[in-house]
């Protein structure tokens, strides 16, 4: 089976968790992990007379997401009762957005590091707000089978984003999640945390196979209970080969059965069908006349551009041709986040190099911080410090390897710079000595300076080795070009 | 009759109750006067008219994303037909 | 002096004057309560305890000087549809039979806040659903004018304990004409405020953009004090209007010189008793004398009144009433019995049938805790509702609907322009005999036609008495005045009652 064989179709419907204080409706907190049913009103529980009012930041965040999606904000947008029976939804109803949501049409650009896949836009159908149900949990206790229903979660503010069925690969929708997050930890208006529940996903999937009277689609298929990246590019993955199988001996296209649900199997790795639905879902949509439309939410547009700072895409291009490092740099500083490219960028100014600052970063700060399981903010050398030491490596001061132990040396004791070169003897070795050093080298290893002759240049790399043996404050550097100068005046054996 | 008795049945389910034979056909027979009743609107050329849904032209209506008190578990729990002190108990949900 | 048959604007003045307290006059309330509620069966509930206890403290606070609220000390009588704290709301249906809300609805808030003795919860048609208070589950309520007739609904209770001096003010709501009809078929004052000028919090909604809460008493003066106290802004509605409350108890008594009064030539066709039709030219009459002018208007869309109000209240209905499962709050069906009846389903069921086809437990839930605790009007308006909103039916009828209410809107809109109030009859017909309807929904739905337009329009109304028929039952006449011109209309009504003394009769008692 190659990808020849048939074409992957995949849409994502994203439920992205708004990090506000308070519910969509009301008053109740939103914070992840209290007690079941200690975070509940008269309004989000459903009792009889309460009624919603619209939580001002989760319009304003979701404007913000929407904008940066490049979204169409219209004039006119409104509330919809979404009405079906669940035990996790005491209204009976979900207050959402049906026919005019608050944004549509806009896109996401997704690139490959990995170069699988050539950038590729990603349009987006539309995005708006909704508030989320309970939670239901299974029970047996003697025999009986029960529910549990916490309502902790009811009324939490979710942003709804459908993609169109514009992905082509499990790894593209893996890529588009992965960028999709970093926009929303940018933009500050999610935790994305998918083990919490603050991003969920569920995907569109069929196939479109090439046949002789031209292509067949077969049916899509909404795979759902994916709880990481991982999983989606896996379940897609599953999905893809299980549709082309099925077809393979069914010949079912799409229209000739309803859509299917499948929940993926994290354990099994595989989707298995899900009990069939009490009735096909009629919504039975109307207007909430409990809420007034918010109006105009395309006058806050422009303040809300002119708030947002540089995303992800804008800043990986402005960081490569700013600070001339490579788009492999950028792309690594841009995804750990603001903060970091904040460092990086402070980094780079301070210590006039911005390329060694960039490897610098992907290597001993990213590698220190995933050691100490810290963010930047806690990382304790500030980048003014760092840049003074990168400074020191860039005036041929130090190399890179005893930078890194004078860096080891602040992150251990707390030292500043001065203080952590002089605690490991790092002196300066004036030039009068390296040539003494390296005259003693090249007289002591008659060898090394026959096969340097001979051709290898490499060989001398013994010299420089011995010569930090010594003296570990030696330039490597230095040693080399003064060893390779004394032998090329030496006649030859 | 504008509504049959199917229909009248599907719509029990859809709104969640449920008749006894004799109840069907009544309701069967009141649904299917009153529908025919109110279709008379048909009569009316509303094509250039917007929808009403609400009658006060108030738009844009907040509240600042501030926390304010929750009821207690005790009195979330009260009204319960039954629960556990943590949570409300239902017969099982499907696909839980 | 009797002090149930004094209006509650010269019992605070007994009140504040110390010729009488609150707890003797509370007291008394109570006592005619007692003595005739038994055949009447205005209240659901009465908390004497706690009324003569909140008397009591409020006579203190008065001997002690402390400041007091516009109500204090006055007994109301509150419909059981406004959820107060700890005190059993029911809504008149099986379903909410042993509720206790955790919270109290912002005019309960407000009546508590001016000092107003709450003296008992009154009964209603179920969940707001009906014109005769017939369709409550717990209990008969009588028109106090004559037993064997329905006091109107479905704020019945609230209208009958007036009418029988059973408290000097109380409080209902309006959805299609459920102030306004029980006040004119009980002789008694009732006010359909603007939409969006009393706080919806804490109402048990019915048709939530019809929905208004408003004030019943004997004297349109009455209706502007406690109208003043329950209206204003409230942040906890999003529908609520924002703005000052006029001092209606303030402006109430002054006339208006120049008063031009509407008449709605649709209004006057064969469906309208004669008695009726009789008794409102009488009152425009007066209104002449009194210097007003009248002018025959036309509101083209007024017939299709009763037909967009059963698509539109039915569909936010079948809505608002979801919430009523049994999962959280109120009744629950047996469910041992209910998992019996699975099983027993499960067992008839052919050895290859599908058993998906039988309702799960959990539906099964739903459906058994509704069916047995819904009435049958209830049930219907939800199957209405449901129906109008179900795919494929939701333009030609709720969106239709929705459009002709923007007509019914402009046909106001138009005669607001021409004038200041518009007066014409209540209902079709006075009080029916108890019984008379039950198997007649439509024939029901019909005697709202002259309310229900201004529920859909939005603007305010009121009723109060203007006569009697000759065999002896109240007759109520309604005017109605553009959005938030509640001043104008109590003042136009007030003027009304000055010249006249039909409020001031008393039901025959026994």
């Amino acid at each position: 089976m190659t990808s020849a064989d048939y074409e992957i179709v995949i849409g994502l419907e994203v439920h992205v968790q708004l990090k506000t204080a308070s519910k969509l409706f009301c008053g109740c907190s939103t914070r992840f992990g209290a007690e079941p049913n200690t975070q509940t009103c008269p309004v989000c529980t459903g009792l009889p007379g309460a009624l919603p009012v619209l939580n001002e930041q989760a319009l304003e965040l979701s404007l913000r997401t929407a904008v940066a999606l490049n979204c169409e904000i219209p004039r006119l947008t409104k509330w919809d009762r979404k009405n079906y029976y669940y035990p996790d939804l005491p209204k009976g109803y979900q207050i959402s957005q049906f026919d005019l949501p608050m944004s549509q049409h806009g896109w996401l650009m997704i690139s490959d590091p990995e170069g699988e896949f050539e950038e590729r836009k990603i349009r987006l159908i539309r995005a708006h707000l909704e508030e989320d149900a309970g939670k239901s949990m299974h029970d047996e206790e003697a025999g009986k089978a029960d529910s549990r229903i916490d309502l902790n979660r009811t009324g939490t503010p979710l942003l709804e984003i459908v993609s169109e069925p514009d992905i082509r690969s499990p790894r593209q929708a893996r890529v588009f999640l992965t960028e999709l997050k970093l926009l929303l930890a940018y933009l500050d208006v999610s935790d994305c945390n998918m083990q919490e529940g603050s991003l969920r996903v569920d995907g569109n999937i069929n196939l479109h196979i090439p046949g002789p009277q031209g292509v067949i689609a077969t049916p899509i298929v909404e795979v759902k209970n994916v709880n990481s990246f991982r999983a989606v590019e896996r379940a897609m993955h599953f999905e893809a080969e299980r549709q082309y199988e099925c077809w393979q001996q069914t010949g079912e296209r799409l229209g000739d059965v309803p859509k299917q649900t499948r929940g993926w199997d994290d354990k099994a790795q595989v989707t298995r069908a899900q009990r069939h639905k009490e009735e096909s879902s009629d919504y039975r949509y109307l207007p909430d006349p409990d809420l007034v439309p918010p109006v105009d939410p395309a006058g806050r547009v422009e303040s809300i551009r002119e708030q947002t700072g540089e995303l992800p895409a804008a800043l990986r291009g402005r960081l490569q041709q700013q600070y001339q490092i490579n788009a492999y740099t950028a792309d690594v500083i841009v995804n750990q986040g603001r903060p970091l490219v904040d460092y990086f960028v402070e980094l780079a100014e301070k210590s006039g190099n911005a390329v060694l600052a960039g490897n610098w970063i992907q290597q001993d700060v990213l590698r220190t911080l995933k050691e100490q399981e810290i963010a930047i903010e806690q990382f304790s050398v500030p980048a003014g410090s760092l840049a003074e030491l990168l400074k020191m490596i860039d005036a041929g001061q130090l190399d890179n390897s005893r930078g890194r132990d004078v860096l080891q040396a602040m992150l251990e004791t707390g030292a500043v710079l001065e203080q952590a070169v002089a605690s490991l003897g790092i002196e300066q070795v004036d030039d009068v000595a390296l040539d003494e050093l390296c005259r003693q080298l090249v007289a002591e290893n008659p060898h090394v300076v026959s096969d340097v002759q001979a051709g290898k240049q490499q060989a001398v790399g013994a010299l420089v080795g011995k010569a930090r043996q010594r003296n570990p404050n030696v330039n490597p550097g230095r040693i080399k070009e003064i060893c390779l100068e004394l032998i090329s005046r030496l006649p030859p054996d | 009759m504008p509504l049959s008795r199917s229909d009248v049945e599907r719509i029990s389910l859809l709104a969640r109750l449920k008749f006894g034979e004799d109840e069907l056909d009544r309701m069967t027979a009141q649904l299917s006067q009153i529908v025919q009743y109110v279709e008379q609107l048909s009569d009316l050329d509303t094509d250039d008219v917007e929808p009403m849904a609400h009658t006060l032209d108030l738009v844009d209506v907040v509240r600042p994303d501030e926390r304010r008190p929750s009821l207690s578990r005790e009195e979330a729990l009260a009204n319960a037909p039954r629960h556990d002190d943590e949570c409300y108990r239902v017969p099982a949900v499907l696909g839980d | 002096m009797d002090l149930t048959q004094t209006s509650a604007t010269a019992l605070l003045s007994e009140l504040r004057s110390g010729t009488c307290s609150s707890l003797e006059l509370t007291r008394a309330c109570l006592e005619q309560v007692e003595r005739h509620d038994e055949t009447i069966g205005a209240f659901l509930r009465v908390d004497a305890q706690g009324a003569i206890d909140r008397a009591k403290s409020i006579d203190q606070q008065r001997a002690a000087g402390e400041p007091l609220g516009l109500l204090a000390g006055l007994p109301v009588a509150v419909k059981d549809i406004l959820c107060a704290r700890g005190v059993p709301t029911t809504c008149g249906s099986r379903m909410l039979e042993t509720f206790l809300p955790p919270y109290n609805a912002t005019v309960i808030d407000r009546l508590e806040e001016a000092g107003a003795v709450l003296l008992g919860r009154t009964n209603m048609d179920e969940f707001g659903m009906g014109s005769s208070t017939e369709n409550s589950a717990f209990q008969l309520t009588r028109n106090p004018w004559d037993p064997e007739r329905i006091p109107g609904g479905s704020s019945g209770g609230s209208a009958a304990c007036l009418a029988a001096s059973m408290v000097p003010l109380s409080i209902g709501t309006d959805t299609g004409g459920s102030i306004r009809q029980p006040a004119a078929l009980c002789g008694v004052v009732g006010v359909k405020p603007s939409y969006g000028r009393v706080s919806r919090y804490g109402l048990v909604a019915y048709a939530s953009s019809l929905d208004q809460v408003g004030p019943l008493a004997r004297t349109v003066e009455d209706a502007a004090l406690l109208l003043e106290v329950i209206a204003g802004h409230d942040s906890r509605d999003s529908t609520s209007a924002p703005g000052e409350v006029p001092r209606y108890s303030e402006t109430v008594s002054q006339p208006l010189e120049g008063l031009r009064i509407g008449l709605v030539k649709e209004h006057f066709g064969d469906g309208l008793d004669n008695e009726i039709a009789e008794a409102i030219q009488e009152a425009i009459r007066t209104y002449e004398s009194l210097g007003a002018t009248v002018h025959e208007i036309s509101m083209p869309h007024a017939t299709y009144g009763v037909a967009t109000y059963y698509i539109i209240a039915p569909c936010e209905a079948s809505s608002n009433l979801a919430r009523y499962d049994g999962v959280h709050y109120g009744y629950r069906t047996d469910t041992r019995a209910m998992l019996q009846e699975l099983e027993a389903e499960r067992q008839q069921l052919s050895p290859d049938a599908d058993e998906d086809r039988l309702d799960s437990a959990l539906v099964r839930m739903y459906r058994r805790s509704r069916a047995e605790s819904l009435g049958e009007e209830v049930k219907r308006r939800i199957m209405l509702g449901t129906y109008a909103l179900s795919e494929g039916y939701y333009d030609a009828y709720y969106l239709k609907a929705l459009k002709v209410r923007r007509l019914i809107r402009g046909d106001y809109d138009v005669a607001f322009d021409q004038v200041d109030v518009i007066a014409g009859p209540v209902t079709p017909q006075p009080a029916f005999r108890c019984g008379e309807k039950a198997d007649d929904p439509l024939s029901m739905y019909l005697e709202d036609l002259y309310t229900v337009t201004a529920n859909l329009a939005g603007v305010a109304g009121i009723s109060l008495p203007c006569g009697f028929t000759r065999e002896g039952l109240p007759i109520g006449l309604q005017l109605q005045a553009a959005p938030f011109q509640e001043e104008q209309l109590l003042r136009a009504a007030a003027m009304y009652q000055a010249e006249t003394d039909w409020h001031t009769r008393r039901p025959p008692l026994a």
